[in-house]
């Protein structure tokens, strides 16, 4: 199987490895790149898992080619900072965490965009992250103490 | 108090490391090659030419050092296929590759040749003789439960109320997969995977390569969502993977994507349920006779006990002095049907809260007058006899959910509503139910579950249980409860990850059974630490507790300070298994959930505009776990109410992914509001008692008498997807 150079400014940082030409975007985070903390959920950009932001947009990470994401910014949950964790833990946001780590890339995108809501509401917005535990409340109370904590800071 | 996730920043960050995101050096790729058909017998195994399979590790059937059985109640399961088949996709044969896309080539280039034979899906009718797979009657178990004599009530009764209920199968959709890792370390065979029940795997290991329990050693991964599909089925994926580990000389990973994991894993077990009740004119309930039928699928796995979960709540909190249930699980030719919270109470808990509001109709009653006149109270027994004495008032418990969800105002102005709008319609929909907490009659003694809680000489307390946090909150609960008894902080407690070299055997993780019967013995355990470092003031706590134990450790350097605590059957409990007479639970938690519904006539949807559910699930322990549990079990009972379709073909589920197969998102919500009364009971730490599937018990039957008051119609099944909707409406709207 060929393979080729992929250059990504990962998490703030320039990284380069060899990977399998057909390799998703998800494949070589996860497998190549070593950074497990994006999950596959269903390998068809149905549930969100694996969401990531790709040159500042959010994306399933399963429906990019890791072509596709040559000389781009990605940045993956593992570079969250601890602040914006302990507040979504505090609302019971995450309960198996293999939805989790999508989830908290959506939200980190809404709080950098927040005039998004003025579009539609919360629960609409989250609608593309699919959890099976929590009934998304506990979800949406995290985010909302997110956005509020934006606003006091802005 | 609310104790913060002690997991949740590993989880939210995603450091937690499930099985997959496991590396281990040499690590081969499993697979598994499945039968194309539902029912036959192996002809033959056709390797293609085309590939080089030199490199492949293959496993068969011939490769089982022991018994070839998955171990549960029967041993009729196999592991590998050997020469027949009874369901789509049952396994047959094994692969690894050390190159993920050589095994998908491997996996491409085999086929099962197989001499088909009639199989069975409706496990409705009469199976003819040649549909013949166990037994004299295809009928894996089989359940009377009696009380008083409801024959000759039926006789005299001037009023008999009939209808049949019939609920569809469900798809667990934990977010992650089934997966499980395999390698030999000296003469031990390690697995390491997603799994509830670590003992369980131990035991089907054990005796699947006939070596006694030392040799092998089950590890807990973090487990990201288990419901139930992670209880039997994970002993299949372990066995797989520790076959080829052992033959290939190297690990072995098996991983399942989500088709494959939708298609061939266990499901609910689909239901019918038929209700003849005698009522006097006043809507009191004179005798009950109850006909459960569960699909059991292919192989007896756990239908038996499903059944008698059933069974038990299929006649709802409902004081009634001549009842007879019968219950039959049967074979099918379905993968085979498994655990799922709730565990065969939702169907039969739907039956009789949708045959309520039959009744009252038929009456012209009031659904919530009518479920006033009946409801259990304390002092009253259940169909085993079993007394009623959690201290609840049903009666009360009722009003006060129908005073939060606005009933009475509601009814009101949704008449109005419905009389005037051209396409839409309103309804409020309402069940009053219970849930047995803990295993079954006398499982809780046959399991003996044991739990060690040892006082470090750091003054920090460890608890060794087998209990797995799949998300409900496993660490979290048990490390707060030890905290709270030795009024020392709960982020001080260690909570051991579940490895079977490590921990006792406290049972497995299912039956809303962790928090309060796990959960107690931790509690005892700490209470005997405390009176072991008594030196004379009393059973020390907080600083003082850390102080002794940091002297013992000082005066007895080395000691392994460890308090083993095992389950003891509560005086007075007493359980008949072949009557199916006496206490049923330990305890039970009751509920009563009410739904407001508008239906749009124009696309046949149903959305559920507000929802509350109001529970008595003794001590809430930790608030934003306990809410948690709640909401999510309610949004998955919705999901099973309106929009889980699954559909089969071939017996086995034809949408097996993601984007036909629809699970609740936030956008099909609102909010979940969430209330609880709190009776301390003597069953749990503190006095809480079990709260996992409880919530699954009530939107089914909830959402749909608020559908068929919003209606005016007697809607008997589920799913109801706007397609069997506007089929059931055909040509009336």
């Amino acid at each position: 199987m060929s393979h080729f150079d992929l250059t990504l400014e990962l998490n703030g940082k320039k990284v380069t490895r060899k990977i399998p030409l057909r390799s998703r975007l998800l494949d070589a985070l996860r497998y190549d790149f070593g950074l497990t903390g994006t999950k596959e959920g269903c390998g068809e950009g149905e549930c969100g898992a694996c969401t990531v932001l790709l040159s500042g947009r959010p994306v399933n990470s399963c429906l990019v080619l890791a072509r596709q994401a040559e000389g781009c910014k990605v940045e993956t949950v593992e570079s969250t900072s601890t602040e914006t964790l302990r507040r979504l833990n505090a609302t019971g946001t995450s309960q198996c965490g293999a939805c989790t780590p999508g989830i908290v890339m959506t939200a980190r995108w809404l709080c950098d965009n927040p005039q998004t809501l003025d579009l539609m509401s919360l629960r609409e917005f989250m609608s593309g992250n699919l959890c099976r535990c929590t009934g998304y409340d506990g979800v949406l109370s995290g985010i909302e103490c997110l956005l509020d904590q934006e606003e006091g800071e802005s | 108090m609310s104790l913060d996730r002690v997991d949740g920043l590993d989880k939210l960050s995603g450091k937690s490391a499930f099985v997959d995101d496991l590396t281990v050096p040499g690590c081969l790729f499993g697979g598994t090659i499945r039968s194309p058909v539902a029912r036959g017998r192996i002809r033959k195994i056709h390797f293609s030419t085309a590939v080089d399979w030199s490199d492949f590790v293959i496993v068969d059937h011939r490769d089982i050092p022991g018994s070839n059985e998955v171990a549960l109640i029967e041993s009729d399961q196999p592991a590998l296929a050997s020469t027949n088949v009874r369901h789509l996709h049952e396994p047959v044969l094994l692969l690894a590759h050390s190159k993920l896309h050589r095994l998908r080539e491997g996996l491409r280039s085999i086929r099962v040749e197989i001499e088909a034979a009639p199989p069975l899906f409706d496990v409705e009718a009469q199976p003819t003789k040649e549909m013949l797979q166990h037994g004299s009657d295809n009928v894996f178990k089989r359940i009377d439960i009696r009380k008083g004599d409801p024959a000759s009530v039926f006789a005299k009764a001037s009023r008999v109320i009939e209808g049949t209920y019939r609920t569809g199968s469900q798809e667990h959709v934990y977010l992650e997969t089934q997966g499980m890792i395999a390698h030999q370390e000296g003469e031990t065979l390690v697995v390491r995977g997603s799994m509830q029940c670590p003992y369980y795997i131990l035991d089907a290991l054990t005796i699947a390569f006939d070596r006694p329990k030392e040799r092998f050693r089950v590890i807990q991964c973090p487990l990201g969502g288990g419901f139930g599909g992670k209880e039997e089925y994970p002993s299949v994926v372990a066995i797989h993977a520790a076959l080829l580990a052992e033959k290939a000389g190297r690990p072995v990973k098996i991983i399942y994507d989500r088709q494959e994991d939708m298609a061939v894993t266990t499901k609910r077990h689909p239901s019918r349920v038929r209700h003849r009740t005698a009522v006097d004119d006043d809507g009191i309930i004179l005798a009950m006779e109850i006909d459960i039928l569960f699909d059991g699928g292919a192989y007896v796995t756990l239908s038996p006990v499903v059944l008698s979960r059933g069974t038990l709540h299929a006649t709802g909190p409902y004081r009634c002095d001549h009842v007879h249930v019968h219950g039959e699980a049967k074979l099918t030719n379905s993968p085979p049907y498994g655990a799922f919270r709730g565990f065969g109470a939702p169907q039969t808990l739907f039956a009789i809260e949708r045959h309520m509001d039959v009744i009252a109709r038929d009456l012209g009653l009031d659904p919530g007058e009518l479920r006033r006149r009946n409801l259990l109270c304390q002092g009253d027994t259940l169909a085993t006899g079993q007394k009623v004495q959690d201290g609840v008032d049903l009666t009360a418990l009722l009003a006060r959910g129908e005073e939060l969800a606005g009933v009475s105002l509601a009814t009101q102005e949704y008449a109005a509503f419905n009389r005037s709008h051209p396409y839409l319609r309103r309804g409020v929909g309402r069940a009053t139910f219970y849930h047995g907490a803990g295993f079954t009659g006398s499982g809780e003694t046959h399991l003996a579950s044991e739990v060690w809680v040892e006082g470090l000489a750091d003054g920090r307390v460890r608890l060794l249980t087998a209990q797995t946090d799949m998300g409900q909150g496993t660490m979290t609960i048990l490390a707060q409860i030890a905290g709270e008894t030795l009024s020392v902080d709960p982020r001080s407690i260690e909570v051991v990850t579940p490895d079977t070299s490590l921990v006792p055997n406290s049972g497995p993780t299912v039956a809303s059974r962790t928090a309060m019967v796990v959960g107690k013995l931790i509690e005892d355990g700490c209470r005997e630490l405390q009176r072991i470092l008594d030196s004379g003031s009393g059973p020390p706590s907080g600083k003082d507790f850390q102080n002794a134990l940091e002297l013992h450790h000082r005066e007895n350097p080395g000691d392994l300070l460890r308090v083993s605590r095992s389950y003891q059957t509560p005086p007075g409990q007493n359980w008949d298994e072949v009557s199916y007479q006496g206490d049923a639970y330990a305890c039970y938690s009751w509920a009563a959930h009410l739904a407001h519904v508008e239906v749009d006539l124009r696309t046949f949807q149903v959305r559920v505009t507000d929802y509350v559910a109001l529970q008595e699930v003794g001590r809430v322990l930790n608030e934003v776990l306990a809410r948690g549990q709640i909401q999510g079990g309610v949004a998955q009972g919705l999901g099973w109410t309106l929009l889980e379709e699954v559909i089969l073909e071939n017996g086995a589920m034809k949408n097996h992914q993601m984007m036909n197969y629809i699970i609740p998102g936030s956008g099909d919500l609102s909010p979940i509001r969430v209330f609880f009364e709190e009776i301390p009971s003597p069953s749990g730490p503190g006095g809480a008692k079990g709260i996992g599937e409880l919530p699954l018990d009530g939107p089914a039957p909830a959402i749909i008498n608020a559908v068929c008051h919003a209606l005016s119609a007697s809607i008997r099944e589920i799913p109801l997807t706007p397609e069997v909707l506007m089929e059931f409406l055909g040509g009336k709207e």
